[in-house]
């Protein structure tokens, strides 16, 4: 996609500036030779990735219901307006973007409360932190399954069942059973997720603690900085970028949710995302222009967040150019 | 590490406030201890529930103490009545492990490229191959559908293979970009004019320095393929089905067995956990593109 590598172009030209990693010798090299390696893996690249967009663009323009190809027709824009009307593809942009933010915050807080709780030496610390990455190493499909019927599910769900352990304590035999996918979809959709995304945040902001100066943090500390001081004043600044890179990368992968969606609850009651969205339109409804049209608008929306991340990752990018 | 009872000087016994930070400490310590094991309580009553019975499985309140049996597995791999999983657990390393090998001999010469000898303007290329990765996957599904089912090849494991090294290919550009720009410039030209040729030096100097780089990218580009649902559910059928698309179809061809399910996740997650468990450092770095280290 020409105008994505038109954006990078842009964002990058302040670090052109700086020198291009300080190599001694050949410098910048621009013959072919040295273009050479690089062309194998571009040229699969585009013709892997690109090349089908540009197909998708290209079937956006049609009426094009696959049930009944002989009506298919050239229909310009058409597609665009009707998805641009359409409440339910709205609706979808919303769940994806409340879907997108709620996860990301709320795993990049808990990774963060984690990642503080692990940074400090205790007995048995490797263990914890094993046992705090597993959410993240499960197979995606295997968590949701886990979550929809040995978690969540009304009759025998764990959380259930603790539910009326902890009220059987108390005398009561017969509490609530809520049926929690169908009384609250997007919260159980989410929170499955930020199950999933908090060992990732924690991770990232790991490393980021643990590459403090420490002769800092000792200095503030000998300067009388309380707990709180020192966090506010020295950790958070250290771990800006670290947090940016988080919500970036957890951005990424979390608009294009697929896996959740389709199994906790087949997009029903609200919490059908744009790419659940786009893969029901083509693969159910079989309208294939309209499902293109939602695709490319899908790509103009990444595209305005992807040039606010490149900027974020812009920054982190130069500051290692400059360390080297 | 930065514990506040790591600046207490030794001579003297512990000051107040010193013992009262190491009383914090303790506390602190059980804080993580209780964290950890909440928020893995999902993940292991998964792999208790799979070493239950049935019946035992399904109770409320749930039985923490029901006895162990490993039914569920035998019965997963093949005794009851289901489909076998060996098909499609066959499948996710096919295309997971040769995809990975495909990612790195095309990812390789590109980050030498672009890290050892740079091309101009480098950086723009290593934004060119991020930027593919922020391209929504479904954007280009439909095409790739009609396309595979016109060449005839939908239900086919090779062109999973082709989507996950092309899935994968930039991720390991950049990580590998990152590793190889840890190699010593001065050393590879010390070996240049010692008259060593580019195999002698990628075999002797750039392989010993960015190998654990190397393996972890592997190891990264593995696990995404393995979990791959969007492209696998759409494109393969019953031939090509991978692990993932087994466990989705699981459920709904066999009415609900809570056991047999848990030991069917344990089962396919079962290689990403112990390829992430073994290389938990690794994985930070990999998944952030090499920018933190």
């Amino acid at each position: 996609m020409t105008s994505t590598l038109a954006t990078g172009t842009t964002v990058m030209e302040p670090a052109a500036h700086h020198p291009v990693a300080p190599r001694p010798g050949k410098q910048g090299g621009s013959g072919w030779a040295t273009r050479a390696p690089l062309l194998p893996a571009l040229v699969f690249l585009i013709a892997v990735t690109q090349l089908p967009f540009v197909a998708t663009l290209g079937i956006s323009a049609f009426d094009w219901n696959s049930l009944d190809p002989d009506a298919r027709r050239f229909a310009g824009v058409e597609n665009y307006v009707t998805v641009a009307t359409d409440p339910a593809l709205r609706g979808s942009v919303l769940t994806t973007v409340l879907l997108t933010a709620s996860v990301v915050l709320a795993s990049l807080v808990l990774g963060l409360l984690f990642a503080l709780l692990l940074d400090r030496t205790f007995f048995g610390r490797g263990f914890v932190r094993t046992l705090l990455i597993t959410p993240f190493l499960l197979v995606p499909v295997s968590a949701a399954l886990l979550w929809k019927h040995a978690l969540y599910n009304p009759e025998y769900g764990l959380l259930n069942g603790m539910w009326t352990w902890v009220a059987g304590l108390f005398g009561d035999e017969t509490p609530a059973q809520p049926d929690w996918i169908s009384d609250m979809p997007m919260l159980a959709v989410a929170a499955s997720l930020i199950w999933q995304w908090t060992p990732f945040m924690m991770l990232i902001l790991l490393a980021g603690l643990q590459s403090r100066p420490v002769d800092m943090m000792e200095a503030a500390r000998m300067d009388g900085a309380n707990v709180w001081q020192t966090f506010r004043y020295l950790t958070v600044p250290h771990l800006r970028r670290y947090l940016e890179l988080g919500i970036l990368l957890g951005s990424i992968y979390i608009v294009q949710n697929f896996d959740a969606v389709f199994t906790l609850t087949s997009g029903g009651l609200g919490t059908a995302n744009l790419p659940y969205t786009i893969y029901q339109t083509f693969y159910q409804a079989h309208e294939y222009g309209l499902a293109s049209a939602a695709g490319v608008l899908v790509v103009i929306g990444t595209m305005v967040i992807a040039t606010f991340a490149l900027r974020v990752v812009s920054s982190l990018f130069t500051e290692e150019v400059k360390r080297s | 590490m930065t514990t506040a009872t790591g600046s207490a000087p030794p001579r003297r016994p512990l000051p107040p406030a010193a013992r009262r930070a190491n009383r914090r400490g303790t506390a602190l310590g059980l804080v993580a201890w209780l964290s950890g094991i909440l928020f893995c309580l999902p993940a292991g009553w998964m792999v208790l529930t799979s070493l239950h019975s049935e019946p035992d499985a399904a109770t409320n309140p749930p039985s923490f103490t029901a006895a162990i049996t490993f039914d569920s597995y035998r019965e997963f791999f093949g005794s009851g009545g289901g489909a076998s999983p060996w098909p499609s657990l066959i499948n996710s390393a096919t295309a997971s492990v040769i995809s990975t090998v495909l990612v790195l001999l095309l990812a390789l010469p590109a980050a030498y490229a672009l890290s050892i000898k740079p091309v101009r303007k480098w950086t723009n290329v290593m934004f060119f191959f991020l930027s593919t990765k922020m391209l929504p996957v479904v954007a280009g599904l439909l095409p790739l559908y009609l396309f595979a089912k016109n060449v005839g090849m939908l239900d086919n494991i090779w062109l999973l293979v082709i989507l996950y090294t092309s899935m994968n290919l930039p991720i390991a550009v950049w990580m590998m970009q990152s590793f190889l720009a840890d190699v010593p410039v001065s050393i590879i030209e010390a070996a240049q004019v010692d008259g060593a040729r580019l195999p002698t030096i990628l075999a002797r100097i750039v392989a010993p320095i960015a190998g654990p780089g190397i393996a972890a990218t592997a190891l990264i580009c593995f696990i995404f393929s393995w979990n791959e649902l969007l492209f696998a559910r759409v494109l393969t059928g019953v031939a090509a089905q991978t692990a993932p698309v087994f466990l989705t179809g699981f459920v709904t061809s066999q009415g609900l067995f809570l056991a047999q399910l848990c030991a069917a996740s344990v089962v396919v997650s079962l290689p990403v956990l112990v390829a992430g468990f073994a290389a938990q450092d690794k994985l930070v770095q990999g998944l952030s593109l090499g920018a933190v280290k």
